[in-house]
């Protein structure tokens, strides 16, 4: 008996289709979350920052939803939306929303409160302050929130494929089903891949539109 | 003199303090002048000046601004209209220095072309560099921030500034300059100004009329720089304004403003015994040789041994000048310093105007 090579190279090239399928199916599985969470976490952060008090109850919250594992949020939400795709993105959408809250708060708390007088001695309205001044200062903190966000919910889609849903994960579940090492090295190796690029390219995108935080670095002295 | 703003019985009690942050104030500022609020950390000066522009809202009194009421504007509208500069400068990192400057222009729709125009303008006054205006705050240092701070509140050309130690927080030569500049710019603007310090040598240096502040912001005195200095209202004001009173008021007073002696004088024509009669009457052993009303400079006594007439000798040039728009201070610097104990006064074409003494300083310092 020939033993199978470790990998088969023949087997991936043959299977490009899939490859690019299945990594064009993870990227929309996590940007839909992402964005969603962002978009909720955005208001919800912004009111706890205002009113310290609702700080904590929410943290609490956003943390709950976090510490339930990922195929447990899965069976409870089955009840309310089938077995389908909305279930995936809505349990991912939940796990970004402690990270990005958390950070949405700690960035605009770290706005300089002399920049925040000085604006609102300039005669700038609430709102102009918060989307002029605190969100846009806030945005390296967000950003920082929203690569983690990000990175983590890559790996959690891989998860998700247990359920039938694509990404990169369908070759782990299907290589698991037949024991084909091959297939399994590839899901594994390719979403890995892709959690280091989008992290590069979030990187790239936060320096992009953060572009004072670059230059004050080599500020002048005296 | 016009009153530009007028606080009338105001009153701040915050509510997490017991005693009043504010007690009672009552305060006219004069229009086209700097007014110092002066007073130690915690007398109610900086909440004094942050309830003009509603900062913080007073808790009874009233505030007229050019004769309205700021409880009846809308803040906001109110404060794109004043001016505002504060310690640590507060430039928006994020923005540009062009558009931190051009902040309040396009708040109120000017467009594009003329806030263009006025961000070059301001940019001259305050001579900085146009270069700057693509950079950010985090790539400047700390003189040329307070600057950008100073042009950003003009922006809109405000009738009224509010400045809280807007100096305080650069090294004492670049303050210097800035104070130097401020002044520059304000002899040509005549801006209405609060100015919140508590350094009293910074309060000297700017302000048209001082008020010093006791705890609750209750007015000590109010009364220009030299009065202040020359007749202290209490020992709060005496403790405040410290030692080298005196000394700080000759900063104030230049040699124009007091009589100057004529000096032993001769013209280069003189004879020998002309010069020594002038020396004798004078009591001094040297005399001023002038060529019609232009210095020459000094012989003395030893110069024209031998018979010599004033033409013949050589005069020796004058160290302790100084000019009519010198300060007294700097006369009385030149005299402790120089051989004969005088400054001798020229103006800018190097005619001869007289001799400052120290005893004419000495009385000048008397109250």
């Amino acid at each position: 008996m020939i033993a199978d090579p470790f990998i088969q190279w023949t087997w991936i090239f043959a299977h490009g289709h899939e490859m690019w399928t299945y990594t064009v199916q993870h990227l929309v599985l996590t940007i839909v979350p992402v964005v969603a969470g962002l978009a909720i976490s955005l208001p919800i952060g912004i009111l706890a920052q205002r009113h310290r008090r609702l700080y904590n109850p929410v943290i609490w919250a956003a943390g709950l939803l976090y510490a339930t594992p990922s195929l447990a949020l899965f069976l409870l939400l089955i009840p309310l939306t089938g077995l389908n795709l909305a279930l995936v993105e809505i349990a991912l959408t939940a796990y970004t929303l402690r990270i990005l809250i958390r950070k949405i708060v700690t960035g605009v708390d770290a706005v300089p409160a002399e920049v925040v007088d000085a604006a609102t001695g300039m005669g700038l309205t609430r709102r102009q302050i918060l989307w002029r001044v605190q969100v846009p200062l806030a945005m390296p903190a967000i950003m920082a929130g929203v690569r983690v966000a990000t990175v983590s919910t890559i790996g959690l889609v891989t998860v998700g494929a247990v359920i039938g849903r694509g990404g990169l994960g369908q070759f782990i579940t299907d290589g698991l089903q037949i024991l084909f090492t091959t297939e399994i090295l590839l899901g594994a190796v390719l979403s890995v891949l892709l959690a280091v690029l989008a992290e590069a390219g979030l990187l790239a995108l936060q320096r992009f539109i953060t572009p004072w935080t670059r230059k004050a670095l080599a500020g002048a002295t005296g | 003199m016009t009153v530009m703003i007028s606080l009338r019985d105001v009153s701040k009690q915050f509510p997490t303090s017991s005693g009043a942050a504010v007690n009672d104030l009552s305060l006219d500022i004069n229009e086209a002048e700097i007014c110092v609020l002066v007073g130690p950390s915690g007398c109610g000066k900086t909440t004094t000046m942050r309830m003009i522009n509603r900062l913080i809202e007073p808790s009874s009194g009233s505030i007229l601004v050019g004769g309205t009421d700021v409880m009846s504007q809308d803040p906001v509208v109110l404060r794109r209209g004043i001016g505002y500069v504060i310690q640590s400068v507060g430039l928006l990192p994020h923005r540009t220095v062009e558009q931190n400057i051009a902040t309040v222009p396009s708040l109120i729709g000017w467009d594009e072309s003329r806030i263009k125009t006025r961000v070059r303008e301001l940019t001259a006054l305050l001579d900085l560099d146009e270069e700057f205006l693509r950079r950010y705050p985090g790539e400047l240092s700390g003189g040329q921030r307070q600057r950008v701070g100073v042009a950003r509140a003009l922006a809109a050309d405000p009738p009224v500034m509010l400045m809280d130690e807007p100096f305080a927080a650069v090294d004492p030569i670049v303050r210097a300059r800035l104070q130097d500049q401020f002044l520059e710019i304000q002899r040509r603007l005549k801006k209405t100004i609060v100015f919140v310090t508590h350094d009293i040598d910074e309060a000297i240096k700017l302000a048209n009329r001082i008020a010093i502040l006791n705890f609750g912001a209750k007015v000590e005195q109010y009364a220009p720089p030299e009065e202040i200095l020359r007749a202290p209202a209490s020992d709060f004001v005496s403790r405040f304004v410290g030692a080298e009173r005196g000394l700080k008021r000759l900063a104030l007073i230049s040699v124009a403003d007091v009589e100057i002696e004529a000096g032993p004088v001769v013209q280069k024509s003189a004879t020998q015994e002309e010069a020594r009669s002038v020396m004798r009457e004078t009591e001094r052993d040297w005399v001023v040789v002038l060529e019609g009303d232009k210095l020459l400079g000094w012989i003395d006594w030893r110069m024209m041994e031998g018979g010599r007439d004033v033409a013949d000798a050589d005069p020796r040039e004058f160290a302790a000048i100084v000019t009519p728009g010198s300060s007294l201070r700097t006369a009385l610097d030149i005299i402790v310093t120089s051989r004969t104990h005088i400054a001798v006064v020229v103006d800018n074409e190097n005619r001869y105007q007289g001799i400052v003494t120290l005893d004419r300083l000495t009385a000048e310092l008397r109250p």
